[in-house]
């Protein structure tokens, strides 16, 4: 099925995620490295769940003190006010020049329930459908702004759409409106089927299935030295967690690995969330990141200056008639 | 010999005429984040206290408000760019729920090193140009009183020594459980600042309020509202200095007296544009009046009531069209003018309304502070790192 679209360029993503940090020098300098290993893009997670900070305020503290790499803060529309949610991504957007995304995700638990003084969570379906209205209400609104006007649309057309498919659940929302969708997945088969299935998706309701980028998402502990310390585990694949599927083992096996499932034409690449954030993120791109790109599978510099261009995706044309009058 | 008061300066951001001049503006979009960057230089250099952002998003049949850039994401990219400066956002409670914008503004305090501020929106604020329209609550007072107490438990829910603790808070409008999801800001509480000049406005900013932003009155008017202000706090068992009043004013510079005022007059002519006068005239009808002839005579028909009260609108128009409150004159007159403004208790200082983005901020900068300083009557430097600390206000103490 792979071949029906060809094997694209390898694209790499990172999470700068920092469990108790609270400080923007703690995500600045995350972002750095990640962006001087030329990476597409940095995610940073949120949930109103765990202690943190808002990922997309954190994201546009990193904006000015970064250049190129883009920047997707996970973004909940379950109790998020969807115009509000549209403004602040466009602003994102424009403050980065270019290079927002934003990872699209539910809140389901009642705890997060109470905390808007709601009684209870809806069940996930109802919460992905209403995910789904919010991205086609910011779709609508960014289209009705049109280019060379009073009120343009952000630089990218549409910022960067982000949905994690792993759960059944968000499926159809990453067929209908992703631009990157996430799978966390083991095995390079099951990141093929994923992969097909969401392609297959995404066609059918319209789109062109290769302007979805499937990546593959991966716990990584570069721990442990050059090479994997348990023989056949780094170069034998990722191991499932009950966190996820997680690598371990050394940076050049970790090359490896991204070399061989994207000459196999199983992803379109990796999104890779570090254990130990600045000892993870440091090595994946001083050694893996290094290494891939001495192969010459990774770029050395951004020839693109959007997260769009990073992607190898067009900015959208209007997808909604514009009322007459205006241009 | 005493030391001289102090005068306070924020800056509001876009300025007056900003909207309404948009599309005679040059390239460039008014969400970019260059036409906000430079005037907060500006005033950073400027050692101001504040730059306000007004009003982001609105309602969905408003596309002109659905465009404008969302003021706390503008902010936290703004922290990068500047170190002292205190950093307002305008964020009416209508639209959103205590413990969603406290965590926003608690970031902000957080990825600023403590320098966020919060202006509390009710609809009925006519500072910023926020809108009058009705937010669809009854009470919208006590909402956006009882919003303020809940975002202030939340953000001193966590102890000292950073373990965070369940809140629970039942109350007319709220009724939330759960844990905030950070520790104690650096300011403990971001600035919280209330805008408007009814007693109601008074009223809520002496309850909770440690900034008030007023209209520009002369220096006998301004003192009266400085003494009821005070007589207010006294009720809440706070001091005069607890709250800042600071007075909206447009500066309009000239090398000479006359020359000031011939540009006064012409940017009271060129804010009131042959597309803005409709436009006007339609906010006060309650229709839609794009169409209608700028020079010829007023709509047959008469206005139409709605929400919003015709008592709003018609203030709102004769606002609009009597122009801000300026001070006009040359850079020595217009310091001495602030300075003795503020000398006289009239207020604590001003938030200038620049008439042009960014040009009008630098002249200000450029020409009018230095003479403030050497009259004794304004910083030479940041003393502190904090909002709280430019404006002399203490932190908020530990609960529990």
């Amino acid at each position: 099925m792979s071949a029906r679209y060809g094997r694209g360029l390898l694209h790499l993503a990172a999470a700068i995620d920092r469990p108790g940090s609270f400080d923007a020098v703690s995500y600045v300098e995350l972002a750095q490295l990640a962006e001087s290993g030329g990476l597409d893009f940095v995610t940073l997670d949120d949930s109103f769940a765990r202690p943190g900070p808002d990922a997309l305020a954190v994201l546009s503290r990193v904006a000015p003190a970064t250049r190129r790499i883009g920047l997707v803060p996970t973004v909940t529309t379950t109790h998020t006010e969807p115009l509000r949610v549209q403004a602040a991504v466009a602003t994102l957007d424009w403050a980065s020049r270019g290079r927002a995304g934003w990872r699209i995700d539910v809140s389901t638990t009642e705890g997060e329930a109470r905390l808007f003084g709601r009684r209870h969570a809806a069940p996930a379906a109802a919460l992905w459908q209403e995910a789904d209205e919010a991205a086609e209400v910011a779709a609508r609104l960014w289209d009705s702004w049109e280019d060379g006007t009073k009120l343009p649309r952000p630089p990218q057309g549409h910022p960067v759409r982000v949905v994690d498919a792993t759960d059944g659940q968000a499926r159809p929302t990453a067929a209908r409106y992703a631009d990157v969708a996430l799978v966390r997945v083991a095995d390079p088969a099951q990141a093929a089927a994923v992969r097909g299935q969401l392609r297959d998706r995404a066609a059918e309701s319209g789109r062109d299935p290769r302007a979805l980028r499937v990546l593959v998402s991966l716990l990584v502990d570069l721990g442990d030295g050059e090479h994997a310390a348990e023989p056949g585990h780094g170069g034998g694949g990722p191991r499932p967690t009950a966190q996820g599927p997680l690598y371990r083992g050394g940076p050049v096996d970790l090359a490896e690995l991204i070399a061989a499932w994207h000459a196999a034409d199983v992803t379109d690449g990796f999104h890779l969330v570090p254990v130990e954030p600045r000892r993870d993120l440091e090595r994946l791109v001083n050694g893996t990141v290094a290494l891939l790109q001495h192969r010459g599978l990774f770029r050395t510099f951004y020839p693109g200056s959007t997260l769009r261009e990073h992607l190898g995706l067009a900015r959208p044309a209007h997808q909604y008639a514009v009322t007459g009058g205006t241009s | 010999m005493t030391v001289r008061r102090q005068v306070r300066l924020a800056v509001c951001l876009p300025g007056d005429g900003d909207t309404a001049a948009r599309p005679d503006q040059p390239s460039g979009s008014p969400i970019a984040l260059a036409s906000f960057e430079q005037p907060a230089r500006t005033a950073e250099r400027g050692l101001f206290d504040f730059v306000l952002l007004s009003e982001g998003p609105r309602r969905i049949d408003d596309l002109d408000a659905t465009g404008r850039p969302e003021p706390l994401t503008v902010l936290n990219a703004l922290a990068g760019v500047t170190e002292r400066l205190g950093l307002a956002a305008t964020v009416p409670t209508a639209l959103t729920e205590p413990y969603e914008l406290a965590r926003r503004l608690a970031t902000l305090d957080h990825l600023s090193g403590g320098r966020a501020a919060w202006h509390v929106a009710t609809s009925a604020d006519t500072f910023t140009g926020a809108d009058l329209r009705h937010d669809g609550s009854a009470d919208r007072y006590g909402r956006a009183a009882e919003f303020v107490a809940v975002a202030r438990r939340l953000w001193t829910s966590w102890s000292a020594d950073g373990v965070s603790r369940p809140f629970a808070h039942q109350g007319r409008h709220f009724d939330i459980a759960g844990e905030f999801g950070l520790p104690r800001s650096p300011q403990g509480h971001p600035v919280v600042i209330r805008a408007g000049d009814s007693d109601q406005d008074r009223e809520s900013a002496a309850a909770t309020a440690d900034v008030l932003l007023t209209r520009h009155r002369p220096p006998a008017a301004g003192r009266s509202v400085r003494a009821d202000v005070t007589r207010r706090l006294a009720a809440y068992g706070r001091a005069p200095e607890d709250l800042k009043v600071l007075a909206g004013v447009t500066v309009v510079l000239g090398d000479t007296a006359a020359e000031a005022q011939e540009r006064a007059v012409e940017i009271r002519r060129q804010r009131i544009t042959p597309q803005r006068a409709p436009q006007l005239l339609g906010q006060a009808w309650g229709v839609d009046l794009s169409g209608h002839d700028p020079d010829g005579p007023l709509p047959e028909t008469d206005p139409v009531p709605g929400p919003g009260t015709a008592e709003h609108r018609t203030r709102r128009l004769t606002l609009e069209a009597s122009g801000r409150p300026a001070v006009v004159g040359t850079p020595e007159t217009v310091a001495a003018e602030l300075e003795a403004y503020v000398r006289e208790d009239a207020a604590d200082g001003f938030v200038l309304v620049p008439h042009h983005t960014p040009g009008g901020l630098d002249e200000f900068v450029d020409r009018v502070v230095p003479l403030l300083q050497e009259r004794g009557a304004f910083r030479t430097e940041y003393q502190g790192a904090t909002l709280r600390s430019h404006l002399g206000l203490p932190d908020p103490p530990w609960e529990g």
